[in-house]
């Protein structure tokens, strides 16, 4: 079986002002399905950068990224957007709740894409919180969480759909020991007991010693 | 359905500054719909004026006065069914600053031409055997609170001296448009008095009133009104009746331009009230944006979300404008003087215009959030920093 994500040559580089400003050269990399990698590397390498590519948020330079047999360097702004909301679920350092929505309203902010009813919504969302372990924080506004629990819920938000991959850049970066603790035993879990995809960037050594694989970037080579 | 609760909220973020935007939207709406309704009830004066009356005044200007012997001349052109005439007698009754028309008139055929001014038989007969008599306006008479058989002294300016004359009549309006604030008595109670007090007044009329038998031939019968007196010492000029009043009006003309342009400038004030509340607000959620985007939300759902917004806020600021302008128009139309806009109504055009504004509002101000939200690429959207 061929591998659930191939990075073949791909490069990016941003402008700025009116120079080129190469980020990543040349990377190739496969992640496996059912794969838990964890991506290092020093600031300013490009890791954002990449996790962007993978995720259809951002476009390569030049280079061909193909997840599950799809092109994704070649799909429409429209287009991806809908690959997007089908197959990925993308976790952020500084959580990114709607600070409007409840928690339970943020889990289920996704499905409002996809053509489930209410009820199906509901009993969807509420099994993401119950696999975060949010269950009984589902009517609390995010000012009313703590960062762990900001993040556990927005965990729940990009599981909910049940994506083909889960991203995540410096997932634990913002947490306390503790709380940063629960977040990669939750990760684990999603790996181990859901069979998910997982690829996380993070600057922690013992956070990275928890996936099956670990890559190196540096200044946009994978070394 | 989500959408909506999610705009609802948005727009209760900042409930002061939500609110602060509602009331200048709503107070905007009060100014622009005060502002064409003074516009729209200065032109109702010309809407209601009779298609088949002109009036002769003197060729100079309408200040100076022509002879009362022009009348029987008048009234032989061909063309001419009646003619009437008035003089602007002016005087106070009690308020000096209490304003409203006190005319002398020909009791005979006055009512005749106006048959607007409602009076009846009784009335009219008495007030043509009565030389001291006046009729009344019923706005006037409920102003005053006066009755027929009561006093009215007036106290001359232009006819010096004191006046005094006895209600005989309170005509009343044909309808709406006309104006119920008038006060007419003889010509000749007037005229009979400057033969003794001064002299070279005796004989002097302001201006005929002239009703003709075919309203298309106005501007013939016009003509051959003017022809008849050209060269002599008191040269008239002859129009309509709307002319007339479009000419009165005109004097007002840049006022009334300006009213109309700032009416206009109102709503663009509006917009930018509105549009720098929901360019604040889209700029504090360019990382929301980024975030739903991520999650694969896209143009249509953010327009919707910020286009709803503006609307919402545009909806509850015109409606409640909208809704205070009511009683203020009828406010406004009850202290202002009746016979400055016989018609003082909100019309149903004000309100569609209001209301049409305001849509307008809410969508113009949503586009340029819109754009932007639409335009920032998600990378660059997480990376603002606000
Ligand atoms: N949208 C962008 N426009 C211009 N330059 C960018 C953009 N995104 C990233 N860069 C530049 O690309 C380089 C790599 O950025 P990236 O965010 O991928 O690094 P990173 O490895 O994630 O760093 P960190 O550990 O600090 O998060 C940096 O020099 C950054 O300034
Ligand atoms: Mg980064």
């Amino acid at each position: 079986m061929p591998p659930l994500i191939q990075i073949q040559d791909v490069s990016k580089s941003y402008m700025r002002d009116s120079f080129e400003v190469p980020v990543l050269n040349n990377i190739n990399l496969d992640i496996e399905e059912g794969e838990f990698m964890a991506l290092m590397g020093p600031s300013g390498s490009g890791k954002t950068t990449l996790l962007n590519l993978i995720a259809g948020i951002d476009k390569p330079s030049s280079g061909k990224i193909k997840v599950s047999d799809t092109d994704i360097s070649q799909l429409s702004e429209t287009a991806l957007a809908k690959w997007r909301a089908n197959n990925i679920g993308f976790v952020f350092q500084f959580y990114n709740l709607i600070p409007v929505l409840t928690a339970y309203e943020n889990v289920e902010l996704p499905l409002l894409l996809t053509p489930l009813s209410k009820k199906e919504r509901k009993k969807q969302a509420e099994t993401a919180l119950e696999i975060v372990g949010l269950a009984d924080r589902m009517k609390h506004y995010p000012k009313q969480l703590s960062g762990g629990q900001e993040q556990r819920a927005a965990i729940a938000r990009a599981i909910v759909t049940d994506p083909l991959v889960i991203i995540g850049d410096e997932p634990t970066g913002d947490l306390d020991k503790n709380s940063a603790e629960e977040i990669l035993t939750l990760m684990e879990r999603l790996n181990k007991e859901f069979k998910k995809t997982l690829l996380i960037v993070t600057h922690d050594p013992h956070a990275a010693e928890r996936a099956n694989i670990t890559k190196h970037i540096d200044k946009g080579d994978l070394v | 359905m989500k959408i909506l609760k999610l705009i609802l909220k948005n727009s209760l973020r900042h409930k002061l500054r939500t609110f602060l935007t509602i009331c200048g939207i709503a107070i905007a709406v009060i100014a622009f719909g005060m502002l064409r309704t003074v516009v729209t009830a200065w032109y109702a004066g010309i809407e209601a004026s009779a298609a088949d009356r002109l009036i002769t005044r003197q060729a100079v200007s309408f200040i100076f006065p022509l002879p009362y012997t022009y009348k029987d001349k008048i009234a032989n052109v061909e063309g001419v069914d009646q003619v009437t005439f008035a003089t602007w007698f002016q005087g106070v009754y009690i308020d000096k600053n209490q304003f409203f028309p006190r005319l002398a008139v020909d009791p005979e055929t006055i009512f005749d031409v106006y048959p607007e001014w409602i009076v009846t038989p009784e009335e009219k007969a008495t007030f043509q055997r009565e030389r001291n008599s006046c009729i009344i306006g019923e706005d006037i008479a409920a102003m005053y609170n006066l009755e027929v058989g009561d006093a009215m002294t007036l106290e001359g300016d232009i006819y010096p001296g004191d006046w005094q004359f006895i209600i005989r009549g309170i005509y009343k309006k044909r309808d709406q448009t006309v104006d119920g604030t008038g006060m007419f008595f003889h010509w000749d109670y007037i005229n009979e008095r400057m033969k003794v007090d001064d002299p070279i007044r005796v004989g002097e009329v302001g201006w005929y009133i002239v009703k003709i038998k075919d309203p298309n031939q106005s501007a013939e019968v016009s003509r051959r009104i003017d022809e008849l007196f050209l060269n002599s010492s008191a040269e008239t000029k002859t129009e309509t009746e709307r002319a007339f009043q479009q000419g009165f009006i005109a004097s007002f003309s840049s006022i009334i331009t300006a009213m109309n342009f700032m009416s206009f400038v109102i709503i663009g004030i509006i917009m930018l009230v509105l549009g720098n509340t929901m360019i604040m607000s889209s700029r504090e959620r360019t990382r929301e944006y980024a975030v739903m985007k991520t999650l694969g939300f896209s143009t249509p759902h953010l327009t919707s979300l910020i286009l709803g917004e503006s609307m919402f806020i545009s909806f509850l600021g015109g409606g409640l404008g909208l809704f205070l302008l009511f009683p203020l128009i009828e406010g406004f139309g009850m202290v202002v003087p009746k016979n400055w806009f016989p018609i003082f109504n909100l019309e149903e055009i004000t309100i569609v215009l209001a209301a049409s504004s305001a849509i307008l509002v809410g969508i113009v101000a949503a586009i340029f959030p819109i754009q932007k939200a639409i335009r920032t690429k998600i990378v660059d959207g997480f990376r603002f920093v606000g």
